[in-house]
């Protein structure tokens, strides 16, 4: 009996993250529209509802009533699991994200490694997508983005180190809680810049949206998916977005902690400030998307492994020496 | 503990069945899935006897990298055919002796391993590595691995790099008449030298070096 009191407990815990995560996700495609619209001066979706906030529910009602149709000739398991797994992986990952002091539904002392194995756990969603529609472009783009995605995690996971450098714990609610006098966007503003276009590159968001290049793939991966697959793939993709977004403004703009310790600021609940951040950055991350045009692959793969990498490591070594030299390293 | 129980038999069997999947699946693309598979359950299983700083390397280094080059070897050389055909056929099958040869030797070589863990305790005596709790196992590993075994972590981290230089050696060849673009001749390029005004006399048309 305990053990099942436990379990309702954890149950309502998840639910009450996982609920407004995945509405805060069809919000957040609604914004991503609009921002995309305001730049290039048009109107957006805001017929449905207000400001046509509804917008993104009136697309998955139409995507669950929509057939879902598999091609005769591919492997149907993989194909039915692609869209789950990249669905799944793309909220498990909130699992370990510190909305405040305890906060946090799972505060695990690896918690930077579990986001960092989730986001890398990604790829597959793509690849068992690209292989088993069987069909040429799906696989194309498939193969492109599980190179993409490996590629820009090398670069993600040395800027990690570099913040790991600076706090001394792989937990999360420890990386913020060292940020209470500085934020790390200050000192390691450069490794700021290199991890937002990873993550750019990582979650496939223009300019570097490569997989689904509609001019040269279609629509890369999900060409063969439709009805409420597609549609899984798509939130799977914009809650990797958030994510990312969360993981960056943990990392460097201090997490939950407000920007002044100040009396009119001290007011407003840590949550709000890191739904702040993130946001924040996702209105970057739009505005990315609306003004820069698209990649060359090779030009992509370039700027991974030679101008990010090289430079990433540099700057750990540069932080590292700094940090032994001044005899700051933390201590625990 | 029932629960801690059942989790272990649960990531076991579903490690152990899929081990076994690799092998006989007919599609080499899922064994390659299946091993994936393996590699997650067997992270849990770390991450259960609080290993987890090496259950999520294991999922990052393993699952994250090394599967998905698997996969891509899989998925372009289209294995799954040459897999079949390779033991129908007469001349091929004979390797399998000397395979089922080695796999003897490892797996004689694990009984005695775990034998001798069982019957010899002092043998893998723990030495000056107490258990410490109040520590978390990612600082008890860096304490190890960055003071006692310093040097065989060196060595092994050459042994890669060695490995990788090999790598790229081997494959790494000089083409001719390959067309290359070079990014700073692209990003350099101005107007004034991309539009060139020539003076075309009638009736003789222009030569253009290119």
């Amino acid at each position: 009996m305990e053990y099942l009191d436990l379990i309702f407990q954890e149950t309502y815990k998840i639910l009450f993250l996982l609920v407004p995560v995945l509405v805060s996700v069809a919000m957040i495609v609604w914004l991503d529209r609009r921002v995309w619209a305001f730049v290039q001066k048009r109107q957006g979706p805001n017929v449905v509802g207000p400001f046509g906030l509804l917008q993104s529910l009136a697309d998955a009602l139409k995507y669950i009533f929509k057939e879902i149709i598999i091609p005769a000739s591919s492997n149907k398991i993989i194909f039915i699991l692609a869209p789950i797994i990249t669905m799944t992986l793309a909220l498990i990952a909130w699992a370990v994200i510190p909305f405040g002091v305890d906060q946090v539904l799972a505060d695990i002392n690896v918690g930077i490694l579990y986001i960092f194995a989730v986001s890398s756990l990604g790829v597959y969603g793509i690849i068992m997508g690209g292989w088993a529609s069987n069909s040429k472009y799906p696989f194309l783009g498939s193969i492109r983005s599980a190179a993409q995605m490996v590629s820009y995690e090398v670069s993600i996971g040395i800027i990690i180190i570099n913040v790991l450098l600076c706090v001394g714990s792989l937990n999360l609610s420890d990386i913020v809680l060292a940020q209470k006098d500085m934020w790390f966007v200050i000192p390691l503003f450069p490794m700021f810049v290199i991890f937002f276009i990873s993550a750019l590159a990582e979650t496939n968001r223009p300019p570097f949206d490569l997989p689904e290049a509609e001019a040269e793939l279609v629509a890369g991966y999900q060409t063969e998916y439709s009805g409420m697959m597609y549609a899984m793939f798509w939130l799977g993709e914009y809650a990797n977005i958030l994510l990312m977004c969360a993981l960056g403004s943990i990392l460097f703009l201090g997490g939950w902690l407000s920007p002044i310790e100040l009396y009119p600021f001290n007011l407003i609940p840590g949550a709000l400030w890191l739904i702040f951040k993130i946001l924040f950055l996702f209105i970057l991350f739009a505005l990315v998307k609306a003004i820069v045009p698209r990649y060359r692959y090779d030009q992509l793969m370039r700027l991974g492994w030679k101008i990010f990498l090289p430079l990433s490591l540099t700057y750990v070594v540069l932080t590292a020496s700094y940090l032994f030299y001044f005899n700051l390293l933390p201590t625990s | 503990m029932i629960a801690h129980a059942i989790f272990f038999y649960v990531f076991s069997i579903i490690a152990v069945v899929s081990a076994v999947m690799v092998t006989v699946s007919k599609n080499t693309v899922h064994s390659v899935f299946f091993l994936i598979l393996d590699f997650i359950s067997i992270s849990c299983l770390f991450i259960m006897i609080g290993a987890e700083f090496l259950g999520m390397i294991m999922l990052i280094v393993y699952v994250g990298a090394v599967a998905v080059l698997f996969l891509f070897v899989v998925m372009m050389l289209n294995v799954a055919q040459q897999k079949n055909q390779w033991f129908i056929s007469k001349e091929n099958s004979n390797h399998i002796p000397i395979g089922l040869l080695i796999s003897v030797i490892i797996f004689f070589e694990l009984i005695i391993v775990i034998g001798g863990w069982k019957y010899k305790p002092d043998l893998f005596d723990q030495g000056n590595l107490s258990i410490v709790n109040d520590v978390s196992n990612t600082h008890s590993l860096g304490m190890v691995l960055y003071t006692d075994y310093i040097h065989i972590f060196q060595i092994s981290g050459m042994i890669l790099l060695i490995a990788m230089i090999g790598a790229i050696v081997l494959t790494f060849r000089q083409r001719e008449g390959v067309k290359k673009q070079s990014y700073l001749k692209q990003i350099s390029r101005e107007r004034a030298e991309g539009v060139e005004v020539v003076e075309v006399a009638s009736n003789r048309g222009v030569k253009i070096d290119d």
